[in-house]
């Protein structure tokens, strides 16, 4: 039933995300620029940066058509959407019926069509270049995400991300392979649809290697703003649904506000822990040539299968 | 009302849109009374075919007897809630192409425009008699009749040599399937002699018999639907026929082999055995693999298009055959779940793949190039068109919050059920199974991608497409309403599985409208909510919002200055429209990861070429695995009967003594 308390807690959720998002980007790159020995940019680097692009004009390519002004905005959307229904400090959450586990494979699918669209709109060859390149990572990505969830709806009898991560929270610490190799898999799909290190580099401007940054390469002003806005918001929503998934541990269940104001530590604790082990991630590998990526993919598809079947053949009474 | 049967309304359409045919014969040469009186009226009977279906939905079933028929054999006509769910796609989605077609056929060469009001009306009318056919016989007419006046439609430009061809191949392969379809009856009646379809349903077959009725609807309606192997027809087909007849050919025809595949496995024969199931699904699984593979690498739009109807087609397939394990194991609940799935991805997939023909309909119209290489940047000049195909385009790449997506979420959550399976290994890889259909549904969004934005962004490939037209009021009309049924399917499922939940029960004794009607209208859980639930208002609601609350902000905080200039070159000044993806290039990483699935004959320049060429032929396999070979049997075949066939009389008569010997031997009273 839809309470109050449940509002609030929602719209506080949202409003956490919006803020926070950015700042786990900052703290990515703040490790990263550690772990490499370079002098660190400040933590809030993205926040100016989003208060820049806003001030700035918005310069528009002349073949530029309305779908690539919409784009922006309706990717932000279903970040935000994202974002709302993920448990990120309560499992309590009214929009959470609106989109189960598939569903919200499916909103991030919907954002990467329109960015995709978007990129290719004006007709430069970046453009397309990075389109091309996003939607391929997409067909690859989805499948092993796909066998992901399905080992943890199988494992909890539910695809409702709020039910997997209470059920999963409340019951007693036993390791499960399933989920170990479900978690490996999550991990390697995550790097990919976030454009991380090895399968793309946010920090990248080199013509050859980018996927996101060629995707994005003719917008400026507010709608530059919003998509980085947008990424920061997707990594957050990726980070913040491992999180839950994989260390369902200090999310509030319960309606009483203290308990959510209880879980903005732990969830913060956990954020800076995901994010230093990102970049750990970023620092020690390589970025594949984008014909690896399949590899890549697939072996996280592999993995999550291998799950699915220890899930069914070892865990079945379970 | 209570004096007018469904059924007789039903007749009534159907003999309605004879008529209208037959009127075209009257001014076969007036373009304007046909297209601005004929087609409006024939979409008026699709609406009245559509609201009389939706209504008996849920009813007891009707029958009728006609006068016509075989002296001791008169049609059996019968509208059931499978039939109603079909009529009702038949309908509708009719409306839609009919409005459409009143803008779309001009004068022109090839056929006649009043010939060719005749022939679709016809078509109208022998898929409305196929679903309401209730004998083998009444059945196989109207089959016969539909596979005819769409052979007709599509060789509409018979002056072209690969139109003929088309259109020959396409008889070829409806001849083959009718011929397995008429055997499978066969195999039915278990030699009664009963050709109704009531007394096949009273009918005890044993397991082998049934299987054997059962793999002969596979196939026969598996050609007709496009099911791998048979599929070859369609990408020939799809690009040869007017859009229009594309459109209802893909968007309804295909249903109607689905429809017939339902009524023979899931009421015509009673005795299901698991691996029916899983034949289907396998074929289902690698059609709709093959299918959007395809569709991924094509550069012609329409082709691109028929090939992404085999892959939905795999889908329905897929869901089809998950329905049958399900049934056959005597778990009907999850039974129903995959079934309103296949049903859901019926509605579905007429309207979004009709609105897409539709819409390459009005591009054609506008540039005469059907190759996406010339295309390029419509979005511009059409812009109804385009926002329209968008609609079409994300329900197809099996996106929320459009219809593609409600049909696939019932698939997957009834994949999730099947470790339940009593099988000792059935439980493990159908599971796995789900993996695939994710990566079909991801690889169509790739080819919709390609489609969309090779045609409708990017800068225009050729100067030519600079004196592009939008579609025309009558175009846009259909468009619209096709659309509309999209956005409908998509944000109102509850609503829709409600109503057609009267099919799915009168197969298979339950359904889901009793777990729907605990929730809101706004959601979607088949189940309950804790288990899985979809609510694609809320969610259409929060982006909408999102997106106008985020405009709002944007610009009373900061501004909404926008300035243009050129697009950034790179430093490279020459960044022509020929700079951005081909066709084929936007499908590289696609024939590169699944090289082995293609037949290719790529040609790449070298450094010291002086012209530097390239070109890339993609080949179905099929061709050479299956048809090829066949082709090459039936000429060996022929030469050994030329052989007998020397022309001398006396020879001829010595056949005839030999026949009359050997029959006088066996068949003796």
């Amino acid at each position: 039933m839809i309470s109050i308390s449940g509002l609030l807690g929602q719209a506080f959720a949202i409003l956490l995300a919006l803020m926070l998002a950015p700042l786990l980007s900052g703290w990515v790159g703040q490790c990263r620029a550690w772990l490499q020995s370079r002098t660190a940019p400040p933590l809030l680097l993205p926040y100016y940066m989003l208060q820049k692009l806003f001030h700035k004009d918005v310069v528009l390519a002349h073949g530029a058509s309305s779908l690539f002004r919409v784009a922006p905005f309706v990717v932000f959307g279903c970040m935000v959407l994202a974002c709302a229904i993920i448990p990120s400090l309560s499992t309590d959450l009214p929009l959470a019926p609106a989109a189960d586990a598939l569903a919200l494979v499916g909103v991030f699918g919907l954002a990467r069509i329109f960015i995709s669209l978007a990129a290719m709109d004006v007709g430069t060859s970046f453009g397309s270049l990075g389109g091309r390149r996003e939607m391929l990572i997409g067909f690859l990505a989805e499948p092993a995400l796909l066998m992901v969830i399905f080992t943890l709806a199988m494992t909890v009898q539910s695809t409702s991300v709020a039910t997997i991560v209470e059920t999963l929270a409340h019951r007693e610490l036993v390791i499960y392979p399933s989920l170990a190799f479900a978690g490996i898999a999550f991990t390697f799909v995550s790097l990919a649809e976030n454009a991380r290190v090895p399968v793309d580099n946010p920090a990248t401007h080199l013509e050859l290697t980018m996927i996101h940054e060629a995707m994005i390469l003719e917008y400026s002003g507010r709608y530059l703003a919003l998509l980085e806005w947008a990424a920061s918001l997707k990594l957050y929503a990726y980070s913040c649904l491992g999180l839950a998934l994989f260390f369902p541990w200090g999310i509030a269940a319960g309606e009483s506000f203290l308990a959510l104001l209880a879980a903005i530590p732990v969830l913060l604790f956990k954020l800076a822990i995901g994010g230093f082990l990102l970049a750990v991630i970023e620092t020690i590998n390589a970025k594949m040539r984008i014909f690896r990526a399949p590899e890549f993919l697939g072996t996280a598809f592999m993995l999550a299968v291998l799950g699915l079947l220890v899930r069914l053949l070892l865990e079945a009474k379970v | 009302m209570t004096s007018f049967l469904s059924i007789d309304i039903l007749l009534t359409a159907a003999c309605a849109w004879g008529g209208i045919g037959l009127l075209g014969l009257l001014a076969p040469r007036n373009t304007r009374f046909i297209s601005k009186t004929l087609f409006p009226l024939g979409a008026m009977v699709g609406m009245l075919v559509g609201l009389v279906a939706l209504d008996s939905l849920g009813g007891p079933a009707q029958t009728a007897v006609l006068a016509i028929g075989l002296p001791d054999l008169p049609f059996h006509l019968r509208l059931d809630n499978l039939s109603a769910v079909f009529a009702l796609l038949l309908g509708f989605v009719s409306v839609g192409i009919s409005i459409f077609a009143a803008g779309y056929f001009r004068k022109g060469e090839g056929t006649a425009p009043g010939v060719l009001c005749l022939e679709y009306h016809v078509f109208l009318a022998s898929m409305l008699v196929v679903l309401l056919a209730d004998d083998a016989y009444a059945f196989m007419v109207a089959w016969e009749t539909m596979a005819l006046s769409s052979f007709f439609l599509v060789t509409t430009d018979h002056r072209h040599d690969e139109i003929r061809r088309a259109g020959f191949l396409y008889l070829l392969i409806a001849h083959v399937g009718a011929i397995s379809i008429l055997l499978s009856f066969g195999v039915m009646t278990g030699g009664a002699g009963d050709y109704s379809f009531s007394g096949m349903r009273a009918q005890e077959l044993s397991p082998f018999w049934a299987s054997v009725a059962y793999l002969l609807a596979l196939a026969g309606f598996g050609a007709k639907a496009g099911l791998v192997p048979l599929h070859v027809w369609l990408p020939e087909a799809h690009p040869a026929a007017p859009s229009p007849v594309s459109a209802m050919m893909s968007g309804v025809m295909l249903k109607t082999a689905i429809y017939g595949l339902l009524r023979v496995s899931f009421d015509l024969v009673h005795s299901t055995l698991w691996w029916w199931g899983v034949v289907a699904l396998a074929v289902g699984l690698i059609t709709a693999l093959f299918g959007v593979l395809y569709s991924t690498v094509q550069s012609d739009m329409k082709r691109l298009l028929a090939y992404s109807s085999i892959e939905n087609i795999g889908l329905i397939a897929v869901g089809f055959g998950l329905t049958l394990i399900f049934h056959a194991y005597r778990m009907e609940a999850l039974a129903a779940l995959a079934m309103t799935a296949v049903l859901y991805h019926c509605l579905a997939h007429s309207a979004f793949k009709s609105l897409l023909f539709l819409c390459t309909g009005s591009v054609l119209h506008a540039t005469k190039e059907r190759s996406l290489g010339k295309l390029g940047g419509l979005i511009h000049r059409m812009p109804w068109v385009a926002w329209l195909a968008l609609a079409g385009v994300i329900a197809s790449a099996g996106l929320p919050p459009l219809s593609g997506f409600v049909s696939e979420w019932l698939l997957l959550q009834s994949f999730l059920f099947s470790p339940g399976l009593p099988h000792p290994w059935l439980n493990m890889v159908v599971p796995v199974a789900a993996a695939l259909v994710v990566l079909v549904a991801a690889l169509a969004g790739f080819a919709m991608v390609k489609f969309y934005a090779i045609i409708f962004l990017g800068q225009m490939r050729e100067a030519g497409l600079k004196d592009a037209h939008d579609a025309g009021i009558w175009e846009k009309a259909g468009l619209v309403w096709l659309a509309l049924i999209t956005l409908l399917l998509g944000i109102l499922p509850s609503a829709v599985i409600s109503r057609i939940d009267a099919a799915t029960r009168q197969l298979l004794g339950t359904g889901l409208a009793d777990k729907l009607k605990e929730q809101g209208w706004w959601m979607l859980a088949p189940i309950s909510p804790e288990r899985a639930s979809y609510e694609p208002m809320i969610f259409l609601v929060t982006i909408a919002a999102t997106l106008l609350l985020g405009r709002w902000l944007v610009r009373s905080l900061y501004h909404g200055r926008v300035r243009r200039t050129r697009a950034w070159d790179c430093g490279y000044y020459f960044q022509g429209p020929r700079a951005q993806d081909t066709a084929e290039g936007f499908s590289q990483p696609i024939r590169r990861i699944f090289e082995p699935m293609f037949r290719m004959q790529r040609h790449f320049p070298t450094a010291r070429d002086t012209k530097p060429h390239y070109s890339v032929k993609v080949e179905d396999h099929f061709w050479y695995w299956l048809y090829l070979p066949v082709a090459k049997l039936a000429g060996r075949i022929s030469t050994f009967i030329v052989a007998l066939q020397g022309g001398r009389i006396a020879v001829y008569l010595m056949y005839s003594f030999i026949t009359l010997l050997v029959l006088l031997l066996v068949a003796r009273p």
